[in-house]
This record gives C-alpha cells, structure tokens and sequence, in this order.
C-alpha cells in the first residue's frame, strides 16, 4: 500500500497560519507545539532591474503529524488541508501526489 | 460504508452527532471573528463549545477558516467574559461593580433616558458601535427607535474614516455600492458560466487577505490568481500580494490621490476609456479631464515617492485588462483627501467600463433586500425620527455630505467637541455597544479618555470587560456572542442565518437587549413580542421565515449584470444609474451647491514633509498604522493564549536600513513618539517598507495586566492613537489622517 502524504503549492501559501492553528486544535497542542509550522523567506529584492521580490512560506510538518489518522478514517480532509485558507495543501497517495508535483514550479511534497 | 459515503451522511442537514458532540452548522459574525461571516460547524458539548471547523459544503468559504475562527473556543470559554449586568460602585476606574439583574439595569437606563427626554431633549443622548457587525443594523435602530435620538456613530473615529468616505463617494457618483466580481452572487461561483475571471485587480490600500473587509473574503483573490488573473498592488508596505504583483506602487502613506488622478490622466490622455461607456453613462468626462491634466506621473512622483513610469505602466496594465476591479480598503479612508481618493477611483473603473460587467466592479445590494439585522444599515428608524430631530444629527450642519451619504451617522469628530464644549449641546449619555472607543478607534486617545470621563451618564455593552469599559461605564450589559446569537447575515450575499446554540450566563444578545428597552421606551417602534417575530419581519423580502432559512442554512439570490441597461438600479425602473443624472457623476454638481470641490483633489496629511518640513527635523519618520494582523481583529481576541503565542506583543515594523542608523535591532522594544505623546512596541526589520516609512500596529491592550486605573490593561502603553490626531478632517468631514502622520523611534 502506498505511503500518503502532504503537496504543498507554495508560489499561493499566503502565510495565514490557519493551517498552524488548525493543526494544534487538531492535535490539541499546547503552546511551544506544532504538528506543521511556517518557515519564511524573505522578503528580499530579487534583482535591482526589475523591482520583483522573494516573499515565500512554505508550512512543514513536524514529527507531531499523524496525517489526521482519525480525521482522514472518518471520511474527512486532514485538517490542515480543510482550513488553508489558499487550498495549497493536498492529501493523498504518494504516487498520485508525485504525478501532480511534476505538473508545476514552486510545489513541495512531504511525506510525514 | 466507504470513506466518501460516511463523511457526506450529514450532506445538507443542519445539526447532527458526532460521537459526544453535536454539529450544529451555521454562520458566524462576531464576536469574536471580524467582519466577514464564514459559514461554520459548531461542536458543543451540552452547554459548551468544543471545537469550530468550517463547512466544506459551503460556496461561500468552502470549508475554510482563519485562524481567529479556529480559536473562538478560547474566546468563547474565556471565565474573564462579563457574566451578568453589573452597576459600578467605586470611582470610574476603580473596576469595583456590584451585580444587578436585568430589569434594575433597564430601570436605572429607562430613568436617565426619560430624565434626559425631559431635561436636555433625546439629542444629549450619543450611541456608538466600532465596525462592520450586527451592532450596525441593532444600535442604529435602538438608537432612533428607542432613544428617539438622530445621534448614532462610529465612536470617535476620526473623519468617520472607515468605509464611509467611499460610501459617500460611491453615493453621489453611482448612486450604488461596489464590489469586486469574485462571483460570490451565484451560488456555483466560479463556476457560473455568464462569470468572467477578472484579467486584473488593483488591491488599494488594504491587505484583504488578512482584513476582509466590507463582506469581501480575501482569499477569494488567491483563487483568482490561480486562474491567472494578475495584480497591481498600491501599498506603502510589501504585502504577500504586492510581492506577487505584476505593478507595485509603494506610495508615501496618505497620497493615494496623486497616483490615482495620475492614472486617470494618463488614461484619458491616451485614449484608453471605454468611450462608448462614457458617452452613455458618465456625466462630465471632459471637466475630469481638464482637472487630472494637474496631476502629471511626474507631479505624483514628486509627491507619492512612485516612479512615474511606474505610474503609467500600471495605468495601461488596468485600462487594456478586460474585466478589471479594485479591491479598496481602509486606507482610502484615512486621509483627509478620502474622499477625493475614493472618488478617483470610482471614476477609474467607471471610465474603462468595468462597472457590474462579469468579472469586474459588481454594483451589489444585500441578498433579496434583507437588510434589517442582516447588515451595516444604519438607517433602520432613521426615518421616523422628525425633520427636526434629524437636524439636530451632530455635525451636519456644517458638512453637509453626512446628510446626504449612504450611511448617516453623528460625526466622531463633532461629538467629541460637544462632549469638550457642550456645543451645539450637551452629551448626556453616552451609550457604547462592542467598541473599545478609546483603544481602537478613536485618535488622539489621551483627549477622548479625558472627554468620556466628562460624561454623565455612560453604558457600556460588551462581552468583555475592555479598558474602555473600567474607565468610563457606569452600568456595562454582557453580550452575548455570535454561537450565543439568533441572527442574520447578508453583506451583502448569500443570506445566512445565525443560529442559537449555547446561552453564556446571563448574557444576552445586541437584538434581545435593543427589543427590551424599545418595549419599554417606545413600543410602537416596536412591534414584536420576540426576538424571532423581529427576524421573521426583516426576513419578509426573502419570503421565508426564520425557521425555514435555519433550516436551509444559507440561501442564494439571482445575479444580474450591467442592471444600469436594465432599469434594475433605479425607483423609477428606467435604465440609468441611481444618481441624480441618472448617469455616474464624474463631476459633482451637488458638491458645487455644497461649496466643496466638485472634482477630485490631493491633500497633504497635515503633518508630512511637504506640509511640516520643519518638525520633520525632530519627528523625521513617517507613521503609518493600523495594519492587520492574522491573530486579531482591531483589539479583540488578545486574551487567547494561542493567538497570543503567535503574536505576544505590538509590533513596529522598521526597515533593516533606518533601523541600523538607530542602533535598533529585530525584537528591541523602541518608543514612537511624536508631539502628541510616546508608546512602545517591539521592532521588527523589514526590508518590504520604505526606510522613510515605519508602521506601528494598533489596537493594543493587555488583558492580562491591571484593570483598575492608571494601569488600565495597559491601555496607554502601546496605544498607537496617543500619536494621531482627532479635528483634523477634510473639507468634506470625511476622512482623517489616521495612517499618515510623523514620529520618531528610539530604543526603549
Ligand atoms: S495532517 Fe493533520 S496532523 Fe498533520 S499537519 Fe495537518 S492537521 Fe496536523
Ligand atoms: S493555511 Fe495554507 S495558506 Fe495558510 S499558511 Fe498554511 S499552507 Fe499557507
Ligand atoms: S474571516 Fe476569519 S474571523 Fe472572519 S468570519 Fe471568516 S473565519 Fe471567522
């Protein structure tokens, strides 16, 4: 059976932390805890020329996540993947996940 | 049972089990929460709430939620909420109360309002509510109706800077409200066929991913990019959408008119209209023209900070995109050109034809014309008040566009000068419902506190005890909170109900408490015995009742497009927009009658560097403000300790530059000071703000810290709005220079 896990497409990850927020209600994690947390890039100025700059989040999971095991086995969306509010966040086959990675830039996979 | 099958066992239904849980499925407009009204399903566990998630069924969020939704348990449990009407003992201050039960509250209330009838007349009696809640629907109606006074307003906010200067504009030039096209009529949204995906957006002076003001969810923008509409973003600041924009202006904070009227002249200059538009549906194209001839790309680069090429790129980007709309936000508001601001860009999506075309600036009314609880009407039993008591409005007399806006309130200003002078007369009673006046909204915080202090008789209804409350109230009512809530929501569209699930304590709703003192003060206003006959009577243009929309949930009206073809805008059904010409006003005669300019204009913030070249040698820093954050919204949702963990302290964002000139560094507490006073945020360096430029965050008190006086929560310890100004609006009275004025920052 195939492993599942997280695609993430961060050119959209606006940075809302809902994913965050709803990850500790998910797990019930107290403060200091996340089962998925944002890790940021800049802002830096790409070049001088042409005023384009690096802003990126990207949210990974940390060793607290399960996948939403009990969510996921009650017919839901991990939670995560249900509240980003930019609907980055897939779930799914790996093997699935993979084919759609390679569809566009600026995408990540983890499998947790 | 397969994994899909069991998951949509509860499709459609509005409230089931889950293991110990009940599912109730609902929507949810504030407290706690903002101005949007996402569509959620509630946990509860007997008389308590678990959990919120959203409703993956719903087209209006579609399962999603912030995180301050996904933290109201915390808020909603919270021991510290006020639990029952409590009378204050001790000094204004001292936070010394003695519980009393609803009706010896009522009749303390019912005695100083007909004491006040009698002595000072109903004028002496001033309501106030923060922003965009049910408040704006339940207090305008208690205040009209009940009170029988014409004195309801947004608090002190300076030149009513929220939303009101582009509602005015929007009402003498279109004679409707706008929005941008995300297709949030149509029940299968982007999905509709007639939709078209916007080709641009100009995000103005707001971050709506984070805000999502004005019934306008933020992300809805994100969705749209995906499909490849592109940006152009006009912000002082390098916000997530300006770093992915195609055009970003970063203007100097409160200069927004030059860089429109820039536009619009490069646009008319170059041809770019939609002159068929313009030659049926727009009155005074050519004086328009003749004024933006004064504004250059080069003039507003002087002015703005934005390189003029920049300026003229952007403008043909937003002429040539077929459909285009602009995403506007506080900051037009807050300077005293407002109005002027909101007005230039009204005329730009007039000109290039984008108004109520698929996809571009949709011309919206609330769902089935529920407006009554269901939105921000603030004329609900304005007109039943006499001509003469309407005249009697605080501050129409001399700025007459109150009168005549889409949303009619007492001016903030004015009321505090009466409240100072006792002109035109006196404030007996002040009465305010979920705003922290002096934490949040109001400038000039030292002035108000000491104003407030000054009036006799003050009520404070709220579902937690704020510094505003301590410091001024005499009586404070506990609210209950939205889960807590029979109620509506439009603004604008689906229409949602609000479902009841848990009772707090002895709290009850804005609408419960408004129907109780209008049966008592004037119960012919008040035709209801419950709160349900209320809702079942605004309910009446949707032809359902309360019962029968709870059971559906939400409820999605028809879309039209370019109604102005269609005489669907006007009373009269002919074709034409609802304007005096019928056509949308580039230029304003009414304004003329008024003596105001009746095309747009700049205006200098009154402190800036081309007005107070001088003070900028001690204050060289420009102060803008006010941004929001995720965790919060304005001052609410401090005492949730998640959310506080994500965002302990205020912060003054720096640039890493300015910041190294003054030995400042990521995380160092600094004080911003300027003539008005000194507060002390924590630094943040930032590269995406102009070194000239800081920001400091607003709205700030302490919920963990003393209440009683001087401490006060800590209520003048970051407090942003010791540094702005109150009195100093436009010709207009809108519009007030809450983001744009001058400080300097020093290590703590
Ligand atoms: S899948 Fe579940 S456990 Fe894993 S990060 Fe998302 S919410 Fe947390
Ligand atoms: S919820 Fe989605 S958009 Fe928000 S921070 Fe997480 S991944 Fe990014
Ligand atoms: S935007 Fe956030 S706080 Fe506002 S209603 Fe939606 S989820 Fe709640």
């Amino acid at each position: 059976m195939s492993r599942n896990g997280l695609l993430i497409d961060y050119e959209f990850c606006t940075g809302c932390h809902s994913c965050e927020a709803a990850c500790k209600k998910e797990l019930n994690l107290p403060a200091g805890k996340f089962g998925i947390k944002l890790a940021k890039n800049g802002p830096f100025k790409l070049n001088e020329v042409d005023d384009k700059w690096e802003l990126t989040y990207v949210p990974v999971p940390t060793q607290l996540c399960n996948l939403c095991g009990d969510r996921v086995a009650s017919g839901k969306k991990p939670n995560c993947v249900q509240h980003c509010q930019a609907s980055v966040i897939e779930y799914g086959p790996v093997e699935e996940l993979a084919v759609k990675l390679n569809n566009k830039a600026r995408q990540v996979l983890f499998i947790p | 049972m397969s994994d899909d099958k069991k998951a949509q066992g509860n499709s459609g239904k509005v409230q089931w089990q889950e293991g110990d849980l009940t599912v109730t499925r609902t929507c949810s407009w504030t407290a706690p929460g903002c101005h949007d009204g996402c569509s959620v399903l509630y946990y509860t566990k007997g008389n308590k709430l678990v959990k919120v998630e959203g409703d993956p069924e719903s087209q209006y969020n579609f399962g999603r939620l912030c995180m301050r939704c996904l933290n109201q348990p915390e808020l909603v449990n919270d021991p510290n909420r006020v639990k029952w009407p409590m009378k204050r003992i001790g000094e204004r201050g001292e936070n010394k109360w003695e519980r009393v039960t609803w009706d010896e509250a009522y009749d303390i209330i019912e005695k100083n309002v007909r004491n006040i009838w009698r002595d000072y007349g109903p004028e002496s009696i001033v309501t106030a509510i923060g922003t965009g809640r049910n408040t704006w629907s339940i207090v305008p109606k208690l205040t009209y109706s009940a009170f029988k006074s014409p004195n309801f307003s947004m608090g002190f906010l300076a030149g009513d800077s929220c939303y009101l200067p582009r509602a005015a504009a929007m009402g003498t030039m279109i004679g409707d409200f706008f929005i941008v096209d995300a297709s949030q009529l149509d029940e299968r949204r982007y999905a509709n066929p007639e939709w078209k995906r916007p080709e641009c957006i100009i995000i103005w002076g707001n971050n709506p991913i984070i805000s999502n003001g004005d019934g306008f969810l933020g992300h809805w923008i994100v969705d749209m990019m995906k499909m490849g509409t592109k940006l152009i973003v006009v912000d002082p600041y390098l916000t997530w959408f300006a770093s992915r924009a195609d055009y970003w202006l970063q203007l100097r904070p409160g200069t927004d008119a030059t860089v429109v009227l820039a536009m619009l002249n490069v646009i008319i200059e170059e041809g770019l209209y939609d002159k068929d538009f313009v030659d049926k549906w727009t009155y005074g194209l050519d004086k328009l023209a003749e004024r933006v001839k004064e504004y250059s790309p080069e003039k507003a680069e002087e002015i703005s900070w934005v390189p003029a090429e920049k300026i003229r790129e952007a403008a043909r980007f937003f002429a040539k995109a077929k459909p285009a709309s602009v995403q506007w936000g506080l900051a037009v508001d807050t300077q005293r050109a407002g109005v002027s601001v909101a007005n230039g860009i009204c005329a730009l999506v007039a000109i290039t034809g984008n108004l109520d075309v698929p996809g571009g600036q949709h011309l919206i009314r609330t769902a089935f014309g529920v407006d009554r609880l269901a939105h921000v009407s603030s004329d609900w039993g304005y007109g039943e008040l006499s001509p003469e008591m309407r005249a009697k409005r605080i501050g129409t007399d001399k700025y007459p566009l109150f009168k005549y806006g889409l949303c009619a309130t007492a001016r903030g200003d004015s009321v505090l000068e009466a409240i100072e002078t006792g002109r035109p007369y006196p404030v007996q009673m002040y009465w305010f419902e979920s705003t922290n006046l002096f934490i949040c909204t109001a400038s000039e915080a030292k002035r108000v506190y000491k104003a407030m202090k000054k009036v006799p008789f003050v009520v404070c209804v709220d579902p937690v005890l704020t510094p505003s409350a301590v410091a001024f109230a005499d009586l404070v009512l506990p609210a209950a909170m939205s889960i807590e809530r029979s109620s509506l929501r439009t603004w604008w569209t689906p229409l949602r109900s609000i479902s009841k699930i848990l009772q707090y304590e002895d709290c009850k709703t804005d609408e419960e408490i408004c129907l109780d003192l209008g049966k008592r003060l004037n119960p012919e206003q008040f035709p209801w015995d419950t709160v349900e006959d209320m809702i079942d009577w605004a309910l009446k243009p949707a032809g359902v009742t309360y019962k029968e929309l709870e059971a559906k949930v939400m409820m999605w009206p028809e879309v039209h497009y370019k109604k102005y073809e269609k005489g669907l805008l006007r009373e009269d059904g002919e074709p034409g927009f609802n304007t005096d010409t019928g056509l949308v006003n580039l230029y304003q005669d009414i304004f003329d009658e008024w003596g105001l300019d009746p095309l747009p204009s700049h205006m200098e913030p009154p402190y800036s560097p081309i007005s107070t070249p001088q003070l900028m040698k001690e204050y060289p820093l420009i102060l803008t403000a006010g941004s929001r954050p995720w965790e919060f919204f304005h001052s609410e949702h401090r005492q949730s300790a998640t959310l506080r963990e994500f965002h302990p302290n205020p912060r003054l964002t720096i640039n890493p530059e300015t910041a190294e000139k003054l030995d400042i560094k990521d995380g160092d507490w600094v004080w911003i000071e300027n003539n008005l006073g000194k507060v002390k945020q924590v630094a943040v360096l930032d590269p995406g703000i102009d070194p000239r430029v800081v920001h400091g965050e607003h709205a700030w008190w302490f919920p963990e810290k003393e209440a009683a006086e001087p401490t006060l929560f800590g209520a003048f310890e970051s407090n942003i709005n010791i540094l702005t100004t109150q009195c100093t609006t436009g010709p207009t009275g809108y519009g007030a220079p809450l983001k744009n004025t001058i400080c300097k920052v020093y290590k703590a």
